[in-house]
């Protein structure tokens, strides 16, 4: 069983509203904030990427369902911060600081923000020797979970898993989210762009041509013969 | 590790613009935040990093063979030669638009997004009914955005489901031939990056 946030092939979400072509990057100042409060607060380097994620999974289904998505950043922000002990939980409550941080030396600074943006933050790393060859066919392993973490987090949707695929680009090694996420360390493992044929992800797909493409860590998947 | 009860995230205050000000107020006290930060990192992502960036890529694929050439074979070392290497943007693959084959870019787990192209993505992007129908059905999506492709020309989903990040080149309108590249950046939208639109006739 999965999470709230995976929600691929779901039913009943009805109509996309596209934007205008010059709509504002923000729809409301708050917006803006929360996007930066949320860079610069990951910026003191407590946590990465992947907890950033799993904190916004892990919000529950009631609270993720009725957030707006910046909403959701804030809310899994604040619960990264009490639980890394950025602020304290009477701190979020009162809204009033006890005292300076000791972090507070890696505060992100103003003349750090192009270059640090400009440097971002590569996940390609060494690593086993990939299994698989472009061009092969594999099957998904039949559970979308964590092979370690109960609810834990993990990168392979629930509509891609149990289903057959062939692999169409290998990308070498890349930090592996199941573990990162969980201070399990980054454990590389090789990366690859699988296709699906929509016949075989959907029971009722659009039009038989069509694939969806996804890309999969190496443990998401074992070989199919032939 | 809290149980969906105590969140701590519940003791803020529920107007989401006040809940980010309280953040916000708490972290400048405890000298964590610098509000000049926050002002800079907006600044870049209202004005500075937006789609202008892709449409370069793309005008200068449509235009220059070798550029193309490159950037289909290594399109992180090619973007980043034109400078738009960045936060989510350290793995990128190019994928191209053919009368067989159209690409449309989702991702259904979060909101991956190539950042450094294309900016902050629109709130479409991020909500849950194009996550949730990218995948099962691209061309009901493409419909609600104005767009219907042929019967015989195939669609390819990328859900963004690693730190990949994806931009599609799409075809060339008919009649921009002597365009100048510079010219034909404006027929390059943001959606048409995505898939969910085309480039634009001159």
């Amino acid at each position: 069983m999965t999470r709230v946030h995976d929600i691929g092939g779901r039913f009943g979400d009805g109509a996309i509203l596209p934007d205008a072509a010059d709509a504002d990057v923000f729809d409301y100042d708050w917006h803006a904030k929360a996007l930066a409060v949320t860079l610069a607060v990951g910026a003191l380097g407590q946590w990465n990427l992947d907890i950033s994620r799993h904190s916004r999974e892990r919000l529950s289904p009631k609270d993720y369902t009725r957030f707006s998505y910046y909403e959701k950043w804030m809310s899994a922000l604040a619960d990264l911060m009490v639980e890394n002990g950025v602020v304290t939980l009477e701190e979020l409550e009162s809204a009033v600081s006890s005292g300076g941080s000791p972090l507070a030396d890696k505060c992100f600074q103003p003349e750090t923000v192009a270059p640090a943006l400009a440097k971002g933050g590569p996940v390609d790393r060494t690593g086993p020797i990939p299994l698989f060859a472009v061009g092969q066919s594999v099957h998904t392993i039949p559970n979308a979970e964590n092979a370690n973490v109960q609810g834990g987090h993990t990168r392979l949707p629930a509509y891609a898993a149990n289903r057959a695929g062939r692999i169409i680009a290998s990308h070498g090694c890349h930090v592996f989210p199941d573990s990162n996420a969980h201070g399990f360390g980054e454990d590389p493992k090789p990366l690859y762009s699988v296709a699906f044929k929509v016949a075989d992800l959907w029971a009722h797909p659009e039009n038989p041509l069509d694939e969806v493409i996804l890309d999969l860590w190496e443990p998401y998947m074992v070989a199919l013969d032939g | 590790m809290p149980h969906d009860h105590d969140h701590p995230h519940t003791v803020l205050p529920s107007d989401p613009a006040l809940r980010v000000k309280a953040l916000e107020t708490l972290l400048i006290e405890k000298g964590l935040i610098n509000p000049a930060t926050l002002d800079e990192i907006i600044d870049t992502y209202e004005n500075k990093i937006g789609p202008k960036n892709g449409a370069a890529v793309v005008a200068k694929a449509w235009s220059n063979p070798a550029f193309h050439n490159a950037l289909m074979t290594d399109a992180t070392r090619a973007v980043s030669e034109l400078g738009f290497y960045g936060r989510q943007g350290e793995h990128v693959t190019a994928v191209e638009n053919t009368p067989e084959t159209h690409n449309m870019i989702v991702c259904t787990l979060c909101s991956c997004y190539p950042w450094p192209l294309l900016g902050i993505p629109p709130a479409w992007y991020k909500s849950d009914a194009y996550r949730a129908r990218a995948v099962r059905e691209p061309r009901k999506v493409l419909a609600e955005f104005g767009v219907t492709l042929p019967e015989g020309q195939s669609v390819k989903v990328w859900d963004s489901t690693a730190e990949m990040r994806y931009l599609v080149i799409p075809m060339r309108p008919s009649g921009s031939e002597g365009l100048s590249e510079q010219n034909l950046t404006a027929l390059v939208t943001r959606d048409s990056m995505v898939g969910t639109g085309l480039a634009l006739l001159p």
